[in-house]
């Protein structure tokens, strides 16, 4: 296992407020924890037994912070259906609500257009809209997330 | 041929459909509830779309956000598969007005054959023999209904026009009980089918449950696939299948056979459908039309080697059938048994984690499953999880193969009817074979 790698998972940990780190790749595997308020971090690595490849899988505080896919922080509003995600009313308007606009709840803040109807969904909480997870356009299916409102 | 296809159904049937497409180059697209979202077919799809929250009538009911994924995905046509929407002619209306192609029978032949008394008298005219009986709608005069019963003979079922599938059907001895067993049926059929609109059959007290296959195509062509024998059943749901039925000749078997693909000409059938039949005492009585696959298609494909979801994939492409029905041989024998998330006593569903999961095999062997091991079984659907199927020269070889293959299948983690399985397949009386459809039931003391 490269000797980088383990430094990183070191940093991570002292970084964060786990207690302990498992990586599994392939028929290696890593754990690191923290001994008590003493000393730092103390590494063990075993060799799992050659057996059928395992994909590579991380412990689950790990994963959250490494993925580029993890929604940031805040309230995520999903689509109540199926269909065709559009960010403005009509098509040369200005979208319902740009990343730092203001909502309320019962907001509309966009259309999901199924089977030529077009949908108002409204935002289900008030505060500030975080992100947009959508491009205009783009099909989404049920429960998919669309926007973060804090 | 058809590009890609929307799979608007779930669990087994999904993963057999998707398996047709893929040998013709079809692209799949799984639909899914949020409960389905790691099933076996929906990583194997080209594409998915989560279409709702786990409850079927939110997700695989629900017109509007089946025919959107199928919008939003660009699919060419929707395979209703069996259950859900696959006998709603309102779907069916609304797959086709929406510029897609529903994998089926055309919209109005769903509504002819889904209204009972319109199918009865559709059949007859077609020279298929019908079970005797009021031949109409019953309505409110208690003289012609008394008479019309008394004509029949008792015990006759009162039956609802919109039902099927052995729900909303009432018997009754005597004259004593009519008017009433009528009155509390048509209540039931309009809660059940918003439709109160009942008819009167004669009574067969110890038939057996006899279906023929077909298959027509859009160029004039039906053909029968020959029967299936589905008497082993447990409140009118089917526990196991076999084809050929035990004891039918072949003769007798072209005879309805052919009045069967005769009367599919005259509707103008499109696709895959069975003709249910009661049989007792030598003569074959229609009750109803089922116009999709069906669950045990399989024993069909086993003995006659037609794969009969490709072929409906293939007519709803436009292509003509690929048999004739000369070409069609009857060969060997195939028994299939339904594997249910069930107590094998009680039959209690019994949903969750499949701990350890291992399918027989050997020859004549076919598992018909999407569970895999660490499968969690969901609540929310009907309990089938598969379905065994074994087939060989003859019956008798069939059979063996079957306890053989039941005893090396492994489900551990929930119950199944597996033990169920077994127990019938060594029982003596369905071993010799032409069991009735109250012997299930009445072999476990059920009835």
């Amino acid at each position: 296992m490269d000797i980088r790698k383990v430094k990183k998972l070191i940093e991570m940990l002292e970084a964060s407020n786990l207690g302990e780190i498992e990586i599994r790749e392939g028929e290696e595997s890593i754990r690191i924890s923290r001994a008590s308020s003493v000393s730092p971090a103390t590494v063990s690595a075993t060799n799992v037994t050659p057996g059928p490849a395992a994909p590579a899988t991380a412990a689950a505080p790990a994963a959250e912070t490494e993925t580029p896919n993890a929604n940031p922080p805040g309230h995520p509003v999903t689509s109540p259906m199926v269909g065709t995600f559009y960010r403005p009313p009509a098509l040369n308007a200005n979208p319902f609500v740009e990343v730092g606009s203001g909502v309320k709840v019962g907001d509309t803040i966009c259309i999901i257009e199924a089977m030529k109807m077009l949908n108002e969904i409204e935002s289900d909480k008030a505060g500030t809209v975080k992100a947009i997870l959508k491009e205009n356009g783009q099909p989404v299916e049920y429960g998919e997330a669309l926007f973060i409102i804090e | 041929m058809i590009e890609k296809v929307v799979i608007a159904n779930r669990g087994e049937i999904a993963l057999r459909i998707q398996r047709a497409c893929r040998t013709l180059g079809i692209k799949t697209v799984a639909l899914h509830s949020e409960a389905d979202r790691d099933a076996k077919y929906v990583r194997l799809a080209d594409e998915s779309v989560c279409i709702g929250p786990p409850s079927a009538a939110q997700s695989y009911l629900n017109i509007p956000a089946v025919i959107s994924a199928a919008e939003v995905t660009d699919a060419v046509a929707i395979h209703p598969g069996y259950g859900f929407l696959s006998e709603n002619a309102d779907f069916a209306e609304r797959v086709e007005q929406s510029g897609f192609i529903f994998i089926g029978p055309r919209p109005e032949t769903i509504r002819l054959m889904g209204d009972k008394i319109s199918a009865i008298k559709t059949m007859k005219k077609a020279g298929v023999p019908c079970v005797p009986g009021s031949e109409g709608p019953l309505d409110n005069d208690e003289k012609k209904i008394f008479k019309i019963a008394t004509d029949l003979g008792y015990p006759i079922l009162i039956k609802a026009a919109g039902g099927g599938g052995g729900k909303g059907m009432r018997v009754v001895h005597s004259e004593a009980t009519l008017l009433n067993a009528i009155a509390i049926t048509r209540a039931e059929a309009k809660a059940a089918f918003n439709n109160d609109t009942v008819y009167m059959e004669k009574y067969l007290e110890n038939p057996r449950h006899i279906e023929f296959q077909v298959l027509a195509d859009e160029h004039g062509s039906a053909i029968h696939l020959g029967e299936r024998d589905c008497s082993l059943q447990r409140r009118h749901q089917k526990v196991v299948e076999e084809a050929p039925a035990p004891g039918i000749s072949e003769k007798v078997r072209s005879r309805i056979g052919e009045r069967c693909a005769e009367a599919c000409r005259r509707i103008g059938y499109r696709g895959a459908g069975t003709f249910e039949f009661l049989y007792e005492r030598g003569e074959f009585y229609f009750i109803e039309m089922n116009t999709r696959i069906q669950v045990e298609h399989p024993a069909t494909e086993m003995v006659t080697g037609v794969d009969i979801v490709k072929q409906q994939l293939l007519v709803a492409s436009g292509e003509k059938l690929a048999y004739r029905q000369k070409d069609i041989e009857m060969r060997g024998h195939a028994m299939e048994c339904r594997i249910n998330a069930e107590d094998p006593r009680t039959f209690m569903p019994s949903p969750g984690r499949i701990t350890q999961y291992h399918q027989p095999g050997g020859p004549g062997i076919r598992v018909d499953s999407h569970i895999y091991n660490n499968y969690m079984v969901p609540p929310y659907y009907d309990s089938m999880i598969g379905k065994l199927i074994a087939h060989g020269d003859t019956r008798e070889i069939a059979m063996a193969r079957m306890r053989i293959a039941l005893s090396e299948m492994v489900v551990d983690g929930i119950k199944t009817n597996i033990p169920l399985q077994q127990y019938l397949f060594n029982d003596a009386a369905f071993q010799t074979g032409g069991v009735n459809i109250h012997y299930l039931e009445k072999r476990l003391g059920l009835s």
